[in-house]
């Protein structure tokens, strides 16, 4: 990453470094507004997910091809113009592919404009590099991402409806967990998975220095 | 990296201008190629909604209330809105309306049909609605709760301007009369909320629909598909 | 929809289904700046103002747009009309009051991603408020928004004091805690009906 202005001049400066400045955690719930909406099944994490990829990718495209065209003081106004041009196509795409998906998802497909991870995509890496790598970033974030909204649509599902992707996968006498479904248990399923991700990193890292301390 | 002291501000306006506009065109272009598509789906959505309330209906067309509360063939003008369901020999089976009201969690709208000759409502469809999954949301589902509008009455008093009896939800198992509603145990509020909404809104369209039935014509050129 | 008593607008909005722990909109504020009480509940006001602002900016902007038919537009003239008044708030709190302005640092330019703020717009657009009604709603929202972030921030506060295993502090916590709040804030269902 280039070596942080000393002097930043305006606090947007300011606030995208510290966007990225290293902290997972930060990294990790910044995305996540519409993402937990959505993640109720797993057709509609999939469909946000694919659309934030979608998005990510037109926009890291666009940013990298003009990025010397850019003067620095608008280069935020400039990202966000063309993050929410995307958005917009994708809503209208999403609308005439399938009315149903649209009504499900609602109003989060606009609010992706508002995902931070697309903006900090632009301003950290898409407009410092050549159009080509700014595509093999945009589609590897994109992959991560859908993939996170998958596992965390999945769980849901399974347990707040007994069925993925509207296929039932328990005998009638299951009992769906409600709360699954709910807003609460989108936070309990995320908290779950990072409970178990946080976990496995630390018991990695305590091998790790256990077996440092064996060597030395 | 070097920092500029001052960019000057025409590349920031012609940036900023010159994105502008591209953006616009993008969108603009994607608007007008997906509108007739959207178009499209949202009438055969709404016809099909239109069919489930009037069984019977394989034909359907959009009319307009003009703001004299005149019933005309569907143009562009706002306003509101019914949907008139015809039979294979063109005869009007009934006229769904749409109508919205408070829920438990929040706002949610239903389709009704209205069967003049028959004096009643013979099918609700809910268009959207948030109620809590599992318990509110069975007013789709539950196959007695269902029963309810097969036949709900509508009949209206001698003078034709009004209903004879308002509709009312009961509680589940005390229906006693063809204009109430048996609630759902666990969703009283739910229940409550489509007994409520239907009873505004067929107190004010029903005598109003009733009075111009003639109006209501096959108008095979605005029908349905 | 469009008969909805203002009260019931404000009550449904702050408490039955609260931006925060009900629609999952500014979850980034929620996390990020939480852990003290003063800081929560100040920043909680910004966002109540720039709502506020912001709400009746978008139903103009709704107005505006449809009469000249440009419908598309919409999204873009929200994000641009949210990012200026973010930026007034924040060239005000500096002139008032700089250590605040220190205080919530980098939280205040990113009022401007919250999606509070957008989804503010977007849902009383949706839900075809009248003009009034958009005003009660957005400060609904406020209040609800704040409501959320002051009692996060009072719990964590106190839970910094507790003793849990590492892989557990930080932000699994926090999202646990609002899983719980959330569950609570489902007892006010059926307050608007």
């Amino acid at each position: 990453m280039a070596v942080p202005d000393k002097k930043p001049v305006i606090a947007t400066d300011e606030f995208i470094k510290g966007l990225w400045r290293e902290n997972p955690v930060f990294v990790q719930v910044l995305g996540m507004c519409p993402v937990l909406a959505v993640t109720n099944t797993a057709m509609n994490a999939i469909a946000m997910g694919l659309a934030t990829s979608f998005v990510m990718l037109m926009s890291n495209t666009l940013v990298s091809t003009l990025r010397n065209f850019i003067p620095r003081q608008v280069r935020i106004a400039t990202y966000i113009l063309i993050i929410a041009t995307f958005v917009t196509i994708v809503d209208y795409a999403i609308e005439a592919i399938s009315l149903e998906l649209h009504k499900s998802l609602g109003a989060f497909i606009s609010l992706i404009v508002v995902n931070c991870l697309i903006l900090g995509r632009a301003e950290a890496f898409a407009s410092k590099h050549t159009v080509r790598i700014a595509i093999v970033d945009a589609l590897g974030m994109g992959v991560g991402f859908t993939l996170a909204l998958l596992c965390l649509g999945g769980v849901r599902e399974i347990f707040g409806e007994g069925a993925l992707f509207g296929i039932a996968l328990f005998p009638d006498g299951f009992e769906p967990w409600i709360v699954m479904i709910l807003p609460s248990g989108g936070f309990f399923t995320l908290a779950g998975w990072l409970l178990l991700i946080n976990y496995m990193q630390q018991r990695k890292q305590r091998s790790l220095a256990a077996a440092e301390e064996v060597t030395q | 990296m070097s920092v500029a002291t001052a960019t000057p501000t025409w590349p920031m306006y012609r940036t900023l201008v010159g994105v502008g506009m591209l953006c616009g065109l993008l969108i603009a272009i994607t608007f007008q190629g997906t509108r007739p598509v959207i178009e499209r789906n949202r009438a055969e959505a709404l016809q099909k909604a239109v069919f489930a309330v009037l069984p019977s209906a394989s034909r359907s067309a959009t009319f307009l209330v003009t703001p004299d509360g005149d019933f005309v063939p569907d143009t562009d003008a706002p306003g509101e809105r019914v949907y008139a369901g015809f039979d294979d020999s063109g005869q009007l089976v009934g006229v769904a309306i749409e109508t919205a009201g408070m829920g438990y969690a929040d706002t949610m709208t239903i389709l009704y049909g209205y069967a003049p000759q028959q004096e009643a409502i013979v099918g609700i469809r809910v268009l959207t609605s948030k109620e809590t999954p599992g318990l509110g949301d069975k007013i789709e589902t539950d196959p007695a709760f269902l029963e309810n509008f097969v036949a709900l009455d509508v009949s209206l008093d001698e003078s034709g301007t009004a209903l004879r009896n308002t509709i009312q939800t009961v509680k589940k198992g005390q229906k006693t009369d063809a204009w109430q509603i048996d609630g759902i145990t666990g969703a009283t509020i739910s229940s409550v909320a489509i007994g409520d909404m239907l009873a505004a809104s067929s107190a004010r369209w029903v005598p109003a629909i009733h009075a111009q039935l003639d109006q209501f014509k096959t108008g095979d050129d605005s029908g349905g598909s | 929809m469009n008969e909805q008593p203002l009260w019931s607008i404000f009550v449904n909005a702050a408490l039955v289904n609260n931006f925060v722990l009900a629609y999952f909109l500014g979850i980034c504020p929620f996390m990020g700046v939480s852990a003290k009480v003063e800081t929560a509940a100040r920043m909680g006001g910004a966002v109540m103002f720039v709502m506020l602002v912001s709400s009746m900016c978008a139903y103009g902007i709704h107005h505006v747009l449809i009469m000249i038919g440009v419908p598309f537009l919409e999204l873009i003239a929200f994000i641009a009309v949210i990012a200026s008044t973010v930026q007034l708030v924040e060239m005000f709190i500096k002139k008032m009051s700089p250590a605040l302005f220190r205080a919530l640092g980098i939280f205040l330019p990113l009022i401007t991603t919250n999606c509070a703020i957008l989804g503010l717009a977007l849902f009383q657009t949706n839900k075809g408020y009248g003009f009034v009604q958009s005003i009660f709603y957005a400060l609904g929202a406020g209040v609800g928004f704040t409501l959320a972030l002051v009692l996060m921030a009072g719990i964590r506060e106190k839970l910094e004091l507790a003793s849990m295993p590492d892989f557990v502090s930080g932000t699994a916590s926090a999202l646990i805690i609002a899983g719980i709040l959330s569950l609570t804030f489902m007892g006010f269902a059926g307050l608007g009906a």
